[in-house]
């Protein structure tokens, strides 16, 4: 023996500190949004999708919809920055079952990092991610009509809004691809999981066209709540109940969410 | 001597699968072991028990004195994993792979970047180290993985079939870089299905087979029980092989086998056995359609153990099974 734990050059430790934990994930999080950039593909596709919405809904479907109070345009886009962070949120099922496939997963399991860094990174590299295209979302929608008809701060907070439900969705979606193991069952599961959270919701038409028992889903799932969360704070009227809503099924998913992710990742190989 | 490794009892079950069934061996410090066995034998999981990825159901393993249960944290920071499917990340380049490694376990961030280098200095990866690893070849993966696994200088180290799918040269070159790791004081513990392998890198050898462990010793002695050298003949016929095999056990004795047309015979001199054994077939008139003489290997090892074809023991453990 000429090595031993004392030598280790710093590389051994026995305690964790929170700072570590945020280093750690911070770190797993730049490993992430280095695959954006090695393969821009990845961000180019799933932006022209929710453009390819907009379009479609703005000039094509846009004209047989009619909403009370407001011009479609307007009642739309808050809908589309929701449904931009759904289906943006499927990559992290992919991306977790990939790794988990790869061995990836059980490398940094067996190093002496922090044990939660693998998803908080996961989900940090997707706000990141959700972040930028929210901005480029926000564009497209000036540049197709959109008006914010109260303030920035008022427009930013719905942002924020999406931002948050984007990131909690990261853990169910975190969840669902350690569970499967595998990219392309991941891809194909979360499909079943965003199409009624996306559709069966406020974000493209009013509820109220809907048949009732439809509705009471509808109205209440979390999709719907914070669309109308964000509509109100840019399109003004009362705020408060769909915000508290809102942050209200965030805090429920994370509650649930996490433990089971968390859960999933201590068992997977 | 120092234990690197101790493992007692260990029992792991996957559903109605055993995968270990009460595995007991100990690794000296600055020794290699190999566990040499067909898939589905219970390599994978006692690496991965061993590299704090898997709970045991029973018994216990220690790594340098640490519970690799109650321990793990400690554990983790004493041992080096580098797994058979190459776990690096292939959106991220050599050099990038290796940062990042450096960062998670927490080297002075001084350190992260000179460490990087070394590494890939020493695994040949120079050239290499800025490129994309889905730009790598195999060969060149596993050097980097195993680089990798040696990022926080761990004095015992894991290896989970570490040249399986390489070539020739692929695999001499990851042997002679798993030597120097052990010329530097590194224990390791590797698993393999090939007995050259074990033969040319480990100080013990111990065979598993369904989840036990049924044998513990050094390359030579096993190599000893088997012979140097396996003569295989092949016959046009049953009828044939039989008449050859009763012939030639008459004149050697218990130690030729037959299975079908094939006649498999063991030897500690193979030159001169082969020649009295073909003199012994010419003088009766039988002609082997077939002749082959090699060194011997697992399968062999495992006939010779078990009674059965490592291949069996492989498909054996596989139904039902997803993990080795």
């Amino acid at each position: 023996m000429t090595t031993t734990t004392q030598d280790l050059a710093g590389g051994g430790r026995s305690t964790f500190s929170p700072l570590w934990v945020l280093q750690d994930a911070i770190a797993v999080a730049g490993r992430n949004l280095i695959a954006y950039r090695r393969i821009p593909q990845l961000l180019v596709f799933s932006t022209i999708q929710p453009v390819i919405f907009v379009l479609m809904f703005r000039y094509v479907f846009g004209g047989a919809i009619k909403v009370p109070g407001t011009s479609y345009v307007d009642y739309l886009m808050p809908g589309i920055f929701v449904q931009t962070v759904v289906f943006g949120a499927m990559a992290a099922a992919i991306g977790l079952a990939t790794d988990l496939k790869s061995g990836l997963l059980e490398r940094f399991r067996s190093l002496p990092m922090a044990r939660s860094a693998v998803l908080a990174g996961r989900t940090l590299a997707d706000l990141v991610r959700n972040v930028f295209v929210a901005v480029l979302m926000s564009a497209v929608g000036f540049a197709v009509g959109f008006r914010v008809h109260t303030n920035v701060l008022a427009f930013i907070a719905g942002l924020a809004l999406v931002l948050l439900f984007g990131y909690v969705l990261s853990w169910i979606f975190a969840t669902l691809g350690l569970a499967v193991g595998d990219p392309e069952t991941a891809q194909a599961a979360s499909f079943p999981l965003m199409a009624p959270l996306v559709f069966a919701s406020s974000a493209f038409v009013p509820v109220e066209s809907m048949p009732g028992w439809l509705q009471v889903f509808a109205e209440h799932q979390p999709v719907s709540v914070t669309a109308s969360a964000v509509r109100a704070l840019v399109l003004g009227g009362p705020t408060t109940s769909y915000v508290l809503q809102s942050l209200a099924w965030s805090a429920l998913i994370l509650a649930v969410f996490v433990p089971l992710a968390v859960g999933r990742y201590r068992r997977a190989v | 001597m120092t234990k690197a490794v101790a493992v007692e009892g260990l029992s792991r079950k996957f559903g109605d699968v055993v995968a270990l069934d009460n595995i007991n061996f100990e690794v000296p410090a600055g020794t290699v072991m190999g566990l040499l066995g067909p898939n589905g034998a219970g390599k994978t999981t006692t690496v991965r028990v061993l590299g704090t990825i898997l709970s045991p159901d029973r018994g216990r393993a220690e790594v340098l004195g640490h519970d690799v249960v109650r321990e793990a944290r400690e554990v983790r920071s004493l041992i080096g994993l580098a797994g058979q499917y190459a776990a690096v990340d292939p959106n991220l380049t050599g050099a990038e792979n290796l940062r990042l490694i450096g960062r998670l376990v927490h080297l002075q961030r001084r350190d992260v970047e000179p460490r990087a280098r070394e590494l890939l200095d020493r695994f040949g990866l120079e050239d290499a180290a800025d490129r994309p690893v889905r730009t790598y070849s195999g060969g060149m993966r596993r050097r980097l993985d195993l680089a990798a696994a040696l990022v926080h200088r761990p004095p015992v180290l894991f290896l989970d079939e570490p040249t399986t799918g390489l070539d020739l040269q692929g695999r001499s070159d990851l042997w002679d870089m798993i030597r120097e790791l052990v010329t530097d004081g590194t224990t390791v513990l590797l698993t393999t299905q090939y007995l050259e392998e074990a033969d040319r890198l480990a100080d013990r050898v111990a065979v598993v087979d369904g989840g036990r462990l049924i044998v513990n010793d050094t390359p030579a002695a096993l190599k000893g029980k088997l012979g140097n050298t396996v003569i295989e003949m092949g016959f046009a016929n049953e009828a044939v092989a039989i008449q050859a095999h009763t012939r030639l056990t008459g004149s050697f004795g218990d130690g030729v086998e037959r299975e079908g047309t094939m006649i498999r015979q063991k030897s500690d001199d193979g030159a001169r056995l082969l020649m009295n054994v073909l003199r012994s077939l010419d003088e009766e008139g039988f002609e082997p359609a077939s002749l082959a003489v090699r060194e011997p290997s697992l399968d062999d090892v495992f006939l010779s153990l078990t009674g059965r074809h490592a291949e069996d023991a492989s498909k054996q453990q596989l139904t039902g099974a997803s993990s080795g």
